[in-house]
C-alpha cells in the first residue's frame, strides 16, 4: 500500500497557478524569496503574508497545507528564534537573568529571522503544492537546455530524474515486501544496538539493490527497443510555452516587489 | 496446530484519502493437516489475509488464534508464530541475499538461534525437500541459478524453519509448465509425507483442482465460498461472475448436462470426464 | 523469400557471450503479413532470444534476419527496424519510462523525432486502441499489470509498426490481465492488420493463434496450425509442455477406442463431438 503515497507534496488542481509554466513558477518563487529578504519591518511581513494569502486563494489551496511545511521545520524555526534571541549583539536590554539577557535588537533579530524562514518555506511550498514533480522536472530540463551547449548533460539529468520519480514508488513497494519476507524468516529488524541493526539491514538492502539493477537492465533494453538514443534528434510531445497567464503573474510579482521596496523606503512600522 | 481467524477486518491507511478496506469480517478455521487452495482475483484480499496469519500485518479488528493463543495479544511473541507458520511470498527469489545457496537457506534457522550442527542438518533437509542436490548447490551463488532453481532455493529458506503450516502466495507465478509441475510436486509431497498443513494461494483453478482437499474463494475482501473442490467447482456461474475460471473438465461436465447427458453434476477431474464420455458414447454404440 | 513476409529468419544461430552453447541454432522461419504467430516453448528453449533478434537488440552469430526487407545486420537501419517491429516485454513494471501514461506512450515517438502536434493525435489514437483513454493522465504505478501492458502496447502502436513482438508479455499477469492483453492484441491484428509474434509458455494462448511454432533447445521442434500441433500429445508431453485439456481428453478417448476427432481444442468442440458420436446408433 506504500504505492499510494504521493511524492513531494503536490496538491492536484486546475487553478491558474497550477496551469502556469513551471519555469515561470520557479523564477517567481526565487523573486518572492528575494523580496522577503528585502523586508525590514513587521508591516513588510504583513504585506508578504497578505500576498501569499492572495496567491493561495487563486491556487485554491488551503492555508493549512502551506503551514504543514513549517510544522516539519518547527524545531529549526524555534532554534533560530532562540539563538537570535539570546546571542544577538545589542545594547538595549529588555530583560536579563544573570548571563542571559534579551536585548531589543535580539528580539528583533529573533522575530525577523524566524519569520524569514517561515516565508521561505511557505513560498517554496506554493511552488511544490501547485506543480507535480513531473512538470517540475520538465521545467528544470528546459531551463538547463541552454547549458547543453557547454556540454552540460541537461537531457541526461532530466531523464534520470524522470526515471527516479517513476521507480521510487515501485522500489518502496518492493522494499516493504522484502522486509516482510525476511521477517517471515525470523529476521529481527527492530531491536539490538546500532551495529546489530545495521547488520540486520543487509538481508533487506542486498535484494533491493539486486532488484534495482535487474530493473535497470530490463528498462535499458526496453528503452533501446523503443529507439532511445539519448537527447539528440528528440522531440517532445508537450512543449512548454509562456501564456498570458504567466505574464500576468510576472506583472503581479513585479507590483509586489515594487510595493515592498517603496514601503521599506518610506513607511516604517514595527519593532 | 490449528489457526482460527475470527471476524478479521483490515483497513489500509485509515483516516487518509487512500483508505481502503482489504478484508472485511473474515472468519475461518484452518485445521491440522489440511491442504487448502485460496482462490480469488487480484485485489480480492487473499494476500492481505495470509499476512495476518504470522503477524506481519495487524488487524484493524478481529483476532487470529494460533493453537488457541491470540497472536496479537500483548504478551505473544510473534517470532514464535513465524516459526510455526511459514510464509512464502510471491516471486520469493527476489528476497535471496546471501553469497551461497546454503548460507541463504541457513538464514531462517540461524535467526531461530539453533546450533551450527542443527542449522546444517536443516539446510541439507530443506535442499532435499526442494530437490536441490546439497553438494552440487551449497556453494553456488544464488544469483547464478536458473529461474526455477532460484524459486526452489527461496522456498527451501522457509522450509528450513520447519513450519507446521506453510502458506505459499502464487508459488508458480511466472514459471513455465515444467517449473510449475516441479513446485506443485514438491508441495504435494511435503503435505503427504510430512503432514504439513498447506495453504496455497492461486489464480489457477487447474493448478488447485487436482491437489487440494478444500477450496476457499475470496471476493471483495470476504469469503465467498468454502468447501471441497467438488462443492466449489459445481458453482460455475457464480465463479465466473467473480472473474474466476472453472477447470475445463468441470465446464464440459456442465455443458454435457445441459445437453441432457447423464454426467455427475460435480465431476471436475480428467478421469471422471473420460469415464463419463466413454459411457455416453459407448451406450450409443451398443 | 516471399516479398509479403514481414520477418524472414534464415539459418540463424545465436550464442551469448561467454556461453558454451548456442541459445539458438539453425532456425528458419517466415512471419507472414497479418498473421498471429505464437512461439511456444519452456524457459531456455530459445524463444526469447528469437524475439530479441527480431528487434535488432541482438544480431545473429550466423545467418540473417530481414524485418520488412531490412537486414538486422545493417547498423544504419537499426532504428527503422525497431520502429517497424515493436516489442513488448515480460515485466510490466520495467518497461514504462515516464511518470504519466500519455507521456510514456509518446516516449518512442519522441525518440524518432515525430512533430509534437502529430504526436498528440497518435497518442490519443493509440490509447483508444488499447482502451486506456480514461487513464491518460494516470501514474503507471497505480495501474494493474494488465493495464500497464496495454500502455506498453499503446507505446509501440503509436510508432505505427508493421509487427508487434510480445515476449512473454502475459507471464506475470493474473488470468484477467492475461485475457485483456490477449484480446487487445487480437483486436489489433484483426482491425489494423498488424502482424503479431506472440511468445508464450501458455498453451491456451497459443491455441488461439493462426500458427504455432514450438521451440526446444534452440531449434524449431514443431510447427503448424494449432489443430495440427496440439493433437501431437505424446510429442508435447515429451517437450514438457501442456496440452489443451480437451485435446488431451480426445487423445485419451481415442486410445480407449472411441472414434473421436483428434484435433478438438475447445469445450464446445468436445460437446459437438459427444453429440455426434452419441447420436450414431
Amino acid at each position: 500500500m506504500l504505492k499510494n503515497i504521493t511524492l513531494g507534496q503536490y496538491y492536484p488542481g486546475n487553478s491558474p497557478v497550477h496551469r502556469m509554466d513551471p519555469r515561470m513558477k520557479i523564477y517567481l518563487t526565487i523573486a518572492y524569496i528575494v523580496a522577503v529578504f528585502l523586508v525590514k519591518d513587521l508591516l513588510g511581513y504583513a504585506l508578504a503574508f497578505l500576498f501569499l494569502l492572495f496567491m493561495a486563494r487563486i491556487a485554491q489551496i488551503n492555508l493549512g497545507f502551506l503551514m504543514r511545511g513549517i510544522k516539519a521545520l518547527r524545531v529549526i524555526v524555534a532554534f533560530t528564534f532562540i539563538i537570535n534571541l539570546f546571542f544577538s549583539a545589542g545594547d538595549t536590554p529588555l530583560v536579563s537573568w544573570g548571563v542571559l539577557r534579551i536585548t531589543r535588537e535580539g528580539l528583533q533579530n529573533a522575530v525577523f529571522f524566524s519569520l524569514r524562514l517561515v516565508f521561505l518555506v511557505m513560498g517554496t511550498s506554493m511552488l511544490t503544492l501547485t506543480t507535480s514533480p513531473v512538470v517540475l522536472t520538465d521545467g528544470l530540463e528546459r531551463m538547463m537546455r541552454p547549458l547543453a551547449r557547454l556540454h552540460f548533460p541537461a537531457h541526461e539529468l532530466a531523464m534520470m530524474m524522470t526515471i527516479a520519480l517513476r521507480f521510487i514508488p515501485t522500489l518502496l513497494e518492493e522494499a516493504d515486501k522484502i522486509m516482510k519476507a525476511q521477517m517471515a524468516r525470523g529476521a529481527d529488524l527492530e531491536s539490538g544496538n546500532l551495529l546489530a541493526r545495521a547488520r540486520a539491514m543487509v538481508p533487506l538492502l542486498v535484494p533491493l539493490f539486486v532488484g534495482a539493477f535487474r530493473r535497470a537492465t530490463e528498462l535499458a533494453m526496453a528503452m533501446e527497443a523503443r529507439c532511445y538514443r539519448g537527447g539528440a534528434h528528440r522531440t517532445r510531445m508537450k512543449e512548454l510555452g509562456y501564456t498570458r497567464l504567466d505574464f500576468a503573474a510576472l506583472g503581479i510579482m513585479a507590483a509586489f516587489i515594487a510595493l515592498i521596496v517603496v514601503q521599506g523606503a518610506f513607511v516604517h512600522v514595527g519593532l | 496446530m490449528s489457526i482460527v481467524i475470527e471476524n478479521l477486518t483490515h483497513t489500509y491507511m485509515p483516516g487518509s484519502p487512500f483508505q481502503a478496506t482489504a478484508i472485511h469480517g473474515v472468519s475461518l478455521t484452518i485445521r491440522d493437516g489440511e491442504f487448502i487452495g485460496l482462490i480469488g482475483h487480484t485485489g480480492s484480499g487473499k494476500s492481505t489475509l495470509i499476512q495476518h496469519l504470522n503477524g506481519l500485518l495487524r488487524p484493524s479488528s478481529g483476532r487470529v488464534l494460533i493453537d488457541g493463543k491470540d497472536l496479537f495479544a500483548k504478551d505473544t511473541d510473534k517470532r514464535e508464530a513465524r516459526r510455526k507458520v511459514g510464509l512464502v511470498f510471491q516471486y520469493p527469489e527476489n528476497q535471496l541475499f546471501e553469497e551461497t545457496v546454503a548460507a541463504d537457506i541457513a538464514f531462517g534457522p540461524k535467526n531461530l538461534g539453533l546450533s551450527p550442527e542443527e542449522v546444517d542438518a536443516r539446510v541439507r533437509d530443506a535442499c532435499a525437500q526442494v530437490r536441490l542436490d546439497y553438494d552440487t548447490f551449497k556453494d553456488r551463488s544464488v544469483f547464478e541459478l536458473s529461474g526455477g532453481q532460484m524459486r526452489r532455493a527461496a522456498i527451501a529458506g522457509v522450509l528450513a524453519m520447519q513450519p507446521q503450516t506453510l502458506i505459499l502466495d502464487e508459488p508458480c507465478a511466472g514459471l513455465d509448465p515444467r517449473g510449475r509441475d516441479e513446485i506443485l510436486g514438491l508441495v504435494r509431497e511435503l503435505h503427504q509425507t510430512r503432514g504439513t498443513t498447506v495453504v496455497m494461494v492461486s489464480h489457477s483453478m487447474d493448478d488447485v483442482a487436482a491437489l487440494v482437499g478444500r477450496v476457499i474463494v475470496m471476493n471483495r475482501g470476504q469469503v465467498a465460498m468454502d468447501g471441497t473442490p467438488r462443492e466449489v467447482f459445481r458453482q460455475g456461474e457464480a465463479l465466473r461472475a467473480m472473474g474466476l475460471d472453472v477447470p475445463e473438465a468441470a465446464r464440459l461436465a456442465a455443458r454435457l448436462r445441459e445437453k441432457g447427458f447423464d454426467v455427475p453434476q460435480d465431476a471436475y477431474l480428467h478421469g471422471e470426464l473420460l469415464e463419463a464420455v466413454k459411457r455416453i458414447v459407448g451406450g450409443a454404440h451398443a | 523469400m516471399d516479398q509479403s513476409d514481414k520477418i524472414v529468419v534464415q539459418g540463424v544461430c545465436y550464442t551469448y557471450q561467454d556461453a558454451p552453447d548456442a541459445a539458438l541454432c539453425g532456425v528458419d522461419l517466415s512471419v507472414h503479413a497479418g498473421e498471429f504467430l505464437a512461439v511456444l516453448g519452456h524457459n531456455g528453449s530459445g524463444k526469447s532470444t528469437l524475439a530479441k533478434l527480431m528487434n535488432a537488440l541482438y544480431v545473429p552469430t550466423e545467418g540473417h534476419i530481414w524485418v520488412v526487407g531490412m537486414d538486422t545486420r545493417n547498423d544504419a537501419l537499426v532504428y527503422d527496424i525497431r520502429q517497424h517491429a515493436g516489442m513488448v516485454f515480460q515485466n510490466p513494471d520495467n518497461q514504462l519510462v515516464a511518470t504519466v501514461v500519455e507521456e510514456d506512450v509518446a516516449f518512442g515517438m519522441e525518440n524518432i523525432g515525430v512533430p509534437p502536434a502529430q504526436m498528440r493525435i497518435r497518442v490519443d489514437e493509440a490509447l483508444r486502441a488499447v482502451n486506456m483513454q480514461d487513464f491518460r493522465t494516470a501514474a503507471p504505478h497505480m495501474l494493474s499489470g494488465g493495464q500497464k501492458q496495454r500502455v506498453a502496447i499503446a507505446g509501440v502502436l503509436a510508432m505505427q509498426p508493421d509487427v508487434i513482438i510480445l515476449d512473454e508479455s502475459t507471464a506475470m499477469l493474473d488470468p484477467a490481465g492475461r485475457r485483456e492483453v490477449l484480446q487487445t492484441v487480437r483486436r489489433l491484428q484483426r482491425e489494423k492488420g498488424i502482424t503479431i509474434v506472440w511468445i508464450t509458455h501458455y498453451m491456451d494462448e497459443a491455441a488461439q493463434a493462426d500458427r504455432v511454432i514450438v521451440m526446444n533447445e534452440g531449434r524449431i521442434a514443431l510447427s503448424g496450425t494449432p489443430r495440427e500441433v496440439f493433437p501431437q500429445v505424446e510429442r508435447l508431453r515429451e517437450l514438457r509442455l501442456d496440452v489443451p485439456p480437451m485435446t488431451e481428453l480426445a487423445h485419451d478417448l481415442a486410445a480407449a477406442g472411441v472414434p473421436v476427432r483428434a484435433d478438438v481444442l475447445t469445450v464446445e468442440e468436445m460437446v459437438e463431438e459427444v453429440c455426434r458420436l452419441s447420436s450414431k446408433t
